[in-house]
């Protein structure tokens, strides 16, 4: 629990309440709740997980080295209340902003990692989240690294305006150089992915992988429903759906998401680096 | 020129049944037109017009939203709105611009990307990322132009350009308004203070860097409207066409990558 206990201290990872789950109402113990992937111990439900937890079950230890920790969000079209909306979430969260991102090593290998955290109004993508993960894939281009991205969105950030549209095109840009440069870009897409984060880098991974039951799709499911009249059939945006029409390669059950991402780096390192 | 209406006085002016939409600035500014179909994998998209033409002989590559003028068309081309079939067909007629060197005129006019159960299912969110994805790397001039309301990520697919051009009374926005107020202060009736604080004019857009041209629009006719922005298109053909496809590319990332950075 090397990087937890980083961020919350060791004592603290100790003090952390228990965790109660949003389906089943259990109370599960902060340190067994983590040992458990997130993972309802009494149902199964996949809660969602933190940047921090994911980093922690994801990395070799002590691979982990973060950039841009310090890049904060403005508020390029003087939103009202923003600027509060922003410092609550910064509060609440302990994050900076909606992305951690930095360079790692996945089972000894080496990539660019980028992890979305749905406690800050909810992964949302304003100017700091485009920027973050533009830079990531601009320095792994750089570096010639391949770029994991763990995927948890509501889309763009309204408060932002235009702005956080322009982040789907500046992103994509950047995905684009990478991609272009024969470097892969794995995206794991989590409970929810949605909106322009749909419509931009979530599905332009090279492999895309999802979590069992994830909620993926452009528009709004109640927004669906009052356009069209139409009742929505059972499992529609989840992953299951989405595999069935072919719009990801996989689901993988969250504990075995790290061995399936290294097995995928390594076959695609460099003929020079695999000797 | 100053600001003279509301934000939200401009949004109703760009959702207006009577404004033009794209098969008007075809059928006045192209000539020779000819309407090209499909998206090769699914179907044909009405809401999305293709083709190629001439604009003062120099062979294009026009590709534009339209909602059509009767209750019926509007029906068929289903108020608009691009389903996936639509952006993917448009992405085919872009790679064919960029094997012929031909430039590319994107019209933007749609409150937003198709909303429905088989737009899910055939991938709407894909698509869109696809043509933001190829469209970074089109090695061809293209320019867009906001003749309507631009509604967010769906007006965006054919929105990554080397020049965007706005008319004066179109808006572009990641949201509209009334979902804005609605998600905001539980509202939708609150959708003219949202159009204010969304920013999301033409003259807002221009002062933030988003576009590079804008045309005016009030007092003129649609005729005059649309013999400017035909000038305006043409200067910029001849400008774009004279820089390298690297050059063209390297401005285009960058156009994009100074946003909020």
């Amino acid at each position: 629990m090397s990087i937890l206990e980083g961020i919350f201290g060791n004592r603290a990872v100790e003090q952390q309440p228990p965790r109660v789950c949003k389906k089943c109402g259990a109370e599960i113990p902060y340190k067994e709740y983590v040992a458990h992937h997130c993972i309802c111990t009494a149902c199964g439900t996949y809660l969602r997980m933190r940047a921090a937890e994911r980093l922690d079950e994801t990395v070799d230890a002590g691979s982990f080295q973060e950039i841009d920790k310090k890049l904060r969000g403005k508020n390029p079209i003087g939103f009202p209340d923003y600027q509060a909306k922003l410092d609550k979430a910064e509060k609440a969260s302990g994050l900076n902003e909606g992305v951690v991102c930095g360079t790692a090593k996945i089972g000894g290998n080496d990539c660019g990692l980028f992890i979305m955290d749905s406690a800050f109004m909810m992964g949302s993508m304003g100017t700091a989240v485009g920027e973050k993960i533009t830079r990531l894939f601009e320095k792994a281009t750089a570096q010639d690294l391949p770029v994991v991205g763990f995927i948890t969105s509501g889309g763009a950030r309204m408060q932002e305006g235009i702005f956080s549209l322009m982040q789907m095109a500046k992103v994509s840009g950047a995905v684009k150089r990478h991609s272009e440069s024969g470097n892969l870009y794995i995206a794991v897409l989590t409970d929810p992915t949605t909106g322009g984060i749909t419509a931009s880098f979530a599905m332009q991974g090279d492999v895309i992988i999802a979590e069992p039951k994830a909620l993926i799709g452009f528009a709004g499911q109640r927004v669906i429903e009052q356009t069209t009249g139409e009742k929505l059939p059972a499992g529609f945006q989840r992953a299951e759906f989405l595999l069935e029409h072919g719009f990801i390669d996989m689901i993988e059950e969250r504990p075995r998401i790290p061995y399936t991402l290294a097995k995928l780096l390594s076959l695609h390192r460099r003929a020079a680096d695999r000797a | 020129m100053a600001e003279t209406k509301t934000a939200y006085e401009r949004v109703q002016t760009a959702r207006s049944g009577k404004r033009p939409m794209g098969a008007y600035y075809i059928e006045h500014m192209i000539d020779d037109f000819v309407e090209l179909h499909g998206d090769r994998r699914f179907g044909d998209d009405p809401a999305i017009i293709g083709g190629i033409g001439f604009i003062n002989h120099i062979p294009v590559t026009v590709i534009a939203m339209e909602r059509g003028d009767t209750i019926e068309e509007r029906m068929k081309r289903h108020f608009g709105c691009p389903k996936p079939e639509g952006y993917r067909k448009a992405l085919r007629l872009m790679k064919e611009a960029e094997k012929f060197r031909r430039p590319v005129i994107c019209l933007i006019g749609s409150s937003g990307a198709y909303c429905g159960i088989d737009a899910e299912e055939r991938g709407q969110g894909e698509a869109i990322a696809e043509n933001l994805f190829e469209m970074m790397g089109l090695k061809t001039p293209v320019i867009s132009v906001v003749v309507g309301e631009g509604g967010s990520g769906g007006a965006l697919a054919l929105g990554v350009c080397d020049t965007a051009v706005m008319l004066e009374n179109a808006v572009y926005s990641v949201i509209s308004p009334e979902g804005c107020a609605t998600i905001l202060w539980k509202d939708a009736a609150k959708a003219a203070e949202a159009a204010e604080h969304l920013r999301l004019t033409s003259y807002d857009l221009r002062q933030f860097g988003i576009i590079e041209k804008l045309i005016p629009e009030d007092g003129k006719t649609d005729r005059e409207i649309c013999s400017e922005l035909k000038r305006v298109l043409l200067s910029e053909i001849t400008r774009l066409s004279q820089l390298s496809p690297e050059e063209l590319l390297s401005a285009r990332y960058e156009k994009f990558r100074k946003i909020g950075a």
